[in-house]
C-alpha cells in the first residue's frame, strides 16, 4: 500500500515538477496515439459508412472481418508491421522501423477496425426511412451522407474514444515497432514496462497514473463535445 | 454552428499533433542513426543511459537502442537488422563471427554471474566451496527440488545457465521445480523475489535492483561464472544497409579510454561497488 501512495506522490511530483523526460514521454504518447486515432477516424468512418450504406455480395463476410478486427491483438499487428518494416523486409527501403511513424502505422492498424465497426453500427442503426426522406427532399448523395453522419455523431464520437483508448493503452505493438528508444519512441506504456522490469515500481506507478490522467483528460474533452447541447 | 466549430477544432488539434512530429523522427536516414541491439542487463542497470547520450553528443549520431536478450540481439545481427551489438554470449558470438556476420568483435567489460535465492536457502547452497562449486550448488538445488526460475529467452544469461546445468549433468528443463519466465533479467529477478525462487543473474542487474529484491547472493566467485561483454560490428558486406561507419564509431567509443573509465566507475556511488569491470584491450 505504501508503495502505491509513494508512486502516486511521485506522479504528481513528476507532473508538476515539470520533469522534462516525463513530459516528453507523455506528449509523445499523445501525439502518436492522437495521430493514429485521427488516421483511423478518417479511414474507419469512410469504410464504416460505405459498408453501412451499400449492399453487395460478400458484404456480410466483410462485416464479420471488420468485427473480428475490432479485437485484433496488438502483438500480432506489431509482429507483422515490424516484419514488413525490417530493413531487409518488403517496406525496408522506407527506413521506418523504430520510429514514431512506425508506431503510428501499427496503432492505426489497430484502431481502424474499431472505428469502422462502431461507425458501421452507428450508421446502420439510423431509421432506414431517414435516408429516403432526405433524398426525397432533394438532397444529393453527399449531402445525405453528411446528414447521416451528423445524426450519428454520438456513437461516432464513442468510436473515436474507443479507438483512442485502444491505442494509447497499447504496449505490445509499440514496443515491437518502436523499440522503446529514449527520446524517440519511448511512450508511457513502454516506459512503464521497462521501469517495472528494472524494479523502479514507484516510477512505474507514477507513469501509470499519468497515463490514466491523460486518457481521462482526452475522454473528458471528447465527452464534452459529445454531450454538448444541440443548439436548436 | 458551435458544434461544427468544436468538431473542426478537435480535428485541427489532431492534425497539429501529426505535424508536430519532428521530421528526423519520421524518416530516419541511414547514416545519421545506428541500431544497437543489446542485452537487457546493460539497459536494466542504467549503464546505457549514461553512455549512449555521451556517444550521441560526441558523434552526432542517433542511437536506437533495442534492449533484448543476447540471443535475439544476435538474430537481429544475423538478419542485418542491427548495426552494432553489445552482447555477452561468447560461444554464440564466436559462431556469429565464424559465419561472417560480423566484421570486428572487441572485448568491452565483464562482471560475473551469481546464483541468487531466498535468504532461507532451502537447498542449502550457501557455503558450498571448491573448484566445481557451481556444479555442487546446482546439484543441491535439483536435489532439494529448487524451485529454480530461468530466463528461458535464449539470452546470454540463459545460455550460460543451460551450460552450467549441462556441466552438472542435470536435465532441468521439464522438471516440476524448474520454471521459465521468458523475460528480461530485471523482470525475472522480480518474479524470483516474489516467489522465493533461485535464479542465475548477472551481478550488475542484481546489484542495481538489490534494494527491492528479497534475494541474496548464495553462490559466487567461480571462474566459470565470468560474464564477458563484447561489442560486435555487423558486416556491411553481407547487408549493404548496415551503417558500418556508425557501428565502428560506437564500437570505438565503447573501448575508448574515457568510456572505459566511466564503465569502471559506474554504480560505485550508488551501490558501493562497480557493476562492470572495464576490459578493453586485454587478452581474453
Amino acid at each position: 500500500m505504501e508503495l502505491i501512495w509513494q508512486g502516486i506522490r511521485e506522479a504528481f511530483g513528476l507532473i508538476f515538477g515539470f520533469d522534462a523526460e516525463v513530459w516528453r514521454i507523455s506528449l509523445l504518447s499523445l501525439r502518436i496515439s492522437g495521430t493514429a486515432t485521427f488516421i483511423s477516424l478518417f479511414l474507419g468512418v469512410s469504410a464504416g459508412t460505405a459498408l453501412a450504406l451499400t449492399r453487395f455480395p460478400g458484404r456480410r463476410l466483410l462485416v464479420s472481418l471488420v468485427n473480428t478486427g475490432m479485437g485484433l491483438p496488438p502483438v500480432v499487428v506489431g509482429l507483422f508491421v515490424s516484419i514488413s518494416l525490417w530493413r531487409n523486409g518488403p517496406l525496408g527501403v522506407l527506413g521506418l522501423l523504430y520510429t514514431p511513424t512506425a508506431m503510428i502505422i501499427a496503432q492505426s492498424v489497430i484502431a481502424t477496425p474499431i472505428v469502422t465497426g462502431i461507425s458501421l453500427a452507428a450508421i446502420q442503426q439510423l431509421p432506414p426511412k431517414l435516408r429516403l426522406q432526405i433524398l426525397a427532399l432533394g438532397a444529393t448523395r453527399w449531402q445525405m451522407v453528411r446528414l447521416l453522419l451528423r445524426e450519428a455523431r454520438l456513437p461516432l464520437l464513442a468510436a473515436v474514444m474507443a479507438g483512442f483508448g485502444g491505442v494509447i493503452s497499447e504496449v505490445g505493438a509499440s514496443i515491437m515497432v518502436g523499440g522503446n528508444i529514449k527520446g524517440s519512441t519511448r511512450v508511457l506504456t513502454t516506459a512503464t514496462v521497462m521501469e517495472t522490469g528494472r524494479g523502479n515500481f514507484d516510477i512505474a506507478i507514477a507513469l501509470s497514473v499519468i497515463l490514466l490522467l491523460l486518457t481521462f483528460a482526452v475522454n473528458y474533452l471528447l465527452t464534452r463535445i459529445q454531450q454538448a447541447e444541440r443548439p436548436r | 454552428m458551435m458544434r461544427k466549430m468544436k468538431f473542426v477544432l478537435s480535428a485541427g488539434i489532431l492534425v497539429f499533433n501529426a505535424l508536430m512530429l519532428p521530421p528526423q523522427y519520421v524518416f530516419a536516414a541511414d547514416d545519421t542513426s545506428i541500431i544497437l541491439a543489446t542485452t537487457t542487463s546493460t539497459q536494466d542497470t542504467g549503464l546505457l543511459d549514461l553512455l549512449v547520450p555521451a556517444f550521441e553528443k560526441q558523434s552526432g549520431l542517433m542511437v536506437k537502442t533495442i534492449a533484448v536478450g543476447s540471443g535475439q540481439a544476435m538474430t537481429m545481427g544475423q538478419r542485418g537488422e542491427a548495426d552494432v551489438l553489445l552482447v555477452h554470449s561468447p560461444e554464440a558470438e564466436v559462431k556469429f563471427m565464424a559465419e561472417g556476420c560480423g566484421t570486428a568483435r572487441r572485448l568491452v567489460m565483464h562482471n560475473d554471474f551469481v546464483i541468487v535465492g531466498p535468504a532461507a536457502d532451502p537447498a542449502r547452497i550457501k557455503g558450498i566451496k571448491g573448484i566445481k562449486g557451481s556444479v555442487d550448488a546446482l546439484k543441491a538445488i535439483a536435489a532439494g527440488g529448487g524451485p529454480f526460475i530461468s530466463r528461458g529467452d535464449n539470452s546470454g544469461t540463459h545460455t550460460k545457465e543451460k551450460g552450467l546445468w549441462k556441466t552438472a549433468g542435470i536435465v532441468a528443463e521439464g522438471q516440476a521445480w524448474y520454471q521459465q519466465t521468458g523475460l528480461g533479467m530485471g523482470a525475472t529477478l522480480n518474479v524470483a523475489s516474489e516467489k522465493g525462487f533461485y535464479t542465475l543473474a548477472d551481478r550488475g542487474t542484481y546489484l542495481a535492483m538489490k534494494k527491492i529484491l528479497a534475494l541474496e547472493i548464495l553462490f559466487e566467485g567461480e571462474k566459470s561464472l565470468l560474464n564477458v561483454y563484447h561489442v560486435i560490428e555487423v558486416s556491411q558486406a553481407k547487408w549493404p544497409k548496415v551503417n558500418a561507419a556508425g557501428a565502428k564509431a560506437f564500437a570505438d567509443f565503447m573501448v575508448a579510454d574515457a568510456t572505459q573509465k566511466v564503465i569502471g566507475g559506474f554504480g560505485v556511488d550508488k551501490y558501493g561497488a562497480p557493476l562492470f569491470f572495464p576490459d578493453a584491450g586485454k587478452a581474453e
